[in-house]
């Protein structure tokens, strides 16, 4: 590169394996210091930086590819990495690539989990402590500002987050289709598994507040009915209770059935106008299956909901060459401004202002 | 621009904008709730032209055939859904209730027959007379709504059942939101031909000869059709697919009867014939 240039360097899931990527791991310590490390670097205009668990990224403006090469070296040696073993995994754009790039990991389209939230607000961060160093300029500012801007756009008009792909908030999504709201919802866990724990966990995220938690083990059912700010029931009251309760979140470890028909049509006839929800995520599995079967009850197994996120995340795969090609008009827009950017010189007086005002 | 139109061009105006409502709502899912609203409302609001010059021309309610009548029914049912039904927060609810407007309105425009003459001066000057009517098809509105959410509810009620939540489904309101939705409607629904029933009912005591008995037995086992399944529902004896069900099939049984009772008026009001537009 011989013209100051747009760049993104940096190793994603994509390439680089959990392993690797827990070594190129940066915390905002080091991403800090590495900052303050590059902010006087030769030829290097602004920059950004992006640390999630499944990237680590730069963004920026470089006079040259010495430039991007110094970026790289400071980084690799800041994580203690080969620089040969990087290259083999690195992510290394520039130009309207890059930006491209940025759109698509703004809007969730180069996510692990597809048209996941969290990544838009990851990349808000990564800018807003860029600017609070004073690393950014025009060209980081308006690529950034855009990124957001086309992410939303993105996320508005296609389905790519549509529905949900983790078991969990797949049941989640399931409650809310039968009761509307979960604030009013009462929640009985039984069964003090992993899975179970986080099901109610993204219960409690959406609004759900009166939970009980109900186990073979007494010790195991109060320490996580404390954990969840749960009560306990007794785990031999499970049934004769059933009625007090919208969901039940059965994970248990039993070879036999812990919810019978017959306790579900009890249960049913102290509350028929209120539907029953059961999510069985044990296996074998806990809910009697003829209970499916009674009017205004409805039971989810373990395959029942991980077939819907997968059908989920079938959908979200359909709809990124839909985002990507909106987000290719949105580059190809934005460009020509960039162009100029680049070759004004507005982007050598943000240098200046850049070295003047390290972190 | 809308200088000189008739009333029947008003109306085919109003269908349109329904039927846009709709198709806008089914092309997109629901996701241009604004627009689904605002092309319905602005149907609602042509519509009530049309209504407003049929009713200054008869002097009273436009009641006086079943063109007027299904119109009417259109009318009450977009009325409360613009109403209250923001508070459904369901563009699907929106669109489908325009639909519902669309089928009502188009259907009527659409047999020249049901409009061909009208029975004028079908009140007498009476209000109260007048008031019964109205309130009798404002609630045959109300039916119509909640025949609605229950098909809502039904389709809900057969995607969690079969697992298949993705799709259109995935835009369908919750079960007990529709299921609450019903109640209320059905409450308000049964009360309001309550109503109609006593007030017709105070007219019909001062002279028995003025209600045939054919209406008498089409109009009075609607409603207490309509008042048993209330009933029941709310002592749990008829509950989910089956209430759903019953409100289906008892709006179709009292949008049925609507010809009969047409049909039944006694004396046989003055006909005045329609000239086309």
């Amino acid at each position: 590169m011989s013209a100051p240039g747009f760049f993104v360097l940096g190793a994603t899931h994509h390439t680089a394996p959990l392993a690797l990527r827990e070594k190129l791991a940066l915390s905002p310590a080091a991403e800090a210091a590495l900052a303050a490390e590059l902010a006087d670097a030769a030829g290097l205009r602004e920059l950004a930086s992006l640390a999630t668990c499944n990237r680590v990224e730069f963004y920026g403006v470089a006079a040259d590819a010495a430039a991007i090469a110094r970026v790289q070296a400071a980084f690799c040696a800041g994580r203690g990495f080969d620089s040969a073993e990087f290259e083999r995994v690195r992510l290394s754009l520039t130009g309207p690539a890059a930006a491209q790039h940025l759109f698509e990991v703004a809007a969730g389209l180069d996510s692990q989990m597809l048209g996941e939230n969290e990544i838009f607000g990851q990349v808000k961060d990564a800018y807003a402590a860029a600017q609070a160093r004073g690393a950014t300029g025009p060209v980081l500012n308006r690529v950034f500002q855009k990124a957001f801007q086309a992410a939303k756009h993105v996320r508005t008009h296609t389905a790519i987050t549509a529905g949900q792909v983790s078991v969990a908030n797949v049941a989640v999504d399931l409650a809310l289709n039968i009761f509307g709201q979960l604030d009013q919802t009462r929640i009985l866990v039984v069964g003090a598994g992993e899975i179970g724990e986080k099901t109610v966990r993204a219960f409690q995220s959406r609004g759900a507040r009166s939970l009980a938690v109900s186990s073979r083990s007494g010790e195991r059912a109060m320490e996580l009915a404390t954990a969840l700010s749960a009560s306990a029931l007794p785990f031999e009251q499970r049934e004769a209770r059933l009625a007090e309760f919208d969901v039940v979140v059965c994970s248990t470890a039993a070879p036999e059935t812990v919810i019978s028909r017959a306790s579900a049509e009890a249960a049913m006839r102290v509350r028929p106008s209120r539907p029953l929800f059961f999510i069985d995520l044990a296996m074998p599995r806990d809910v009697e299956a003829g209970v499916a079967d009674l009017t205004n009850v409805f039971r989810y197994d373990l395959d029942d909901l991980a077939k819907i996120a997968e059908q989920n995340r079938i959908a979200r795969a359909a709809e990124v060459e839909r985002g990507r090609e909106l987000l290719r008009a949105r580059v190809a827009a934005l460009w020509p401004r960039i162009e100029a950017l680049l070759a004004d010189g507005a982007a050598g007086a943000a240098a200046a202002a850049f070295r003047q005002h390290p972190a | 621009m809308f200088a000189g139109l008739s009333d029947r061009q008003w109306l085919w105006f109003a269908a349109g904008f329904y039927l846009a409502s709709f198709l806008l709502g089914v092309s997109r899912r629901g996701r241009a709730g604004a627009w689904i609203y605002a092309l319905a409302g602005f149907g609602y609001a042509l519509q009530f032209v049309g209504l407003y010059l049929r009713g200054r021309e008869d002097g009273g309610c436009p009641l006086g055939n079943l063109f007027e009548i299904l119109q009417f029914t259109a009318w009450s049912a977009m009325t409360l859904y613009l109403v209250i039904g923001v508070t459904f927060r369901s563009s699907l609810l929106g669109y489908c209730t325009a639909g519902l407007g669309a089928a009502l309105t188009l259907a009527s425009l659409a047999v020249p027959d049901w409009d061909s003459s009208r029975n004028a001066h079908l009140f007498g000057g009476n209000p109260w007379i007048e008031l019964h009517a109205a309130l009798a098809i404002f609630s045959y509105g109300v039916f119509g709504l909640l025949a609605l959410t229950s098909t809502l509810f039904l389709l809900r009620h057969y995607s969690l059942k079969s697992k298949r939540i993705g799709g259109w489904f995935s835009f369908l309101p919750s079960i007990l939101d529709l299921d609450h939705i019903g109640v209320r409607l059905l409450t308000a629904g049964v009360a309001l031909l309550f109503g109609s029933l006593v007030l017709g009912a105070v007219y019909w005591a001062h002279d028995t000869s003025l209600v045939t008995a054919s209406k008498l037995l089409i109009t009075v086992p609607v409603w207490v059709a309509y008042a048993a399944a209330l009933t029941l529902r709310l002592r749990g004896r008829l509950l989910a697919k089956r209430f759903a069900w019953t409100c289906v099939l008892l709006f179709l049984v009292a949008l049925i009867s609507l010809a009969p009772v047409n049909a039944s008026r006694h004396p046989e009001p003055e006909r005045i014939a329609i000239q086309p537009a």
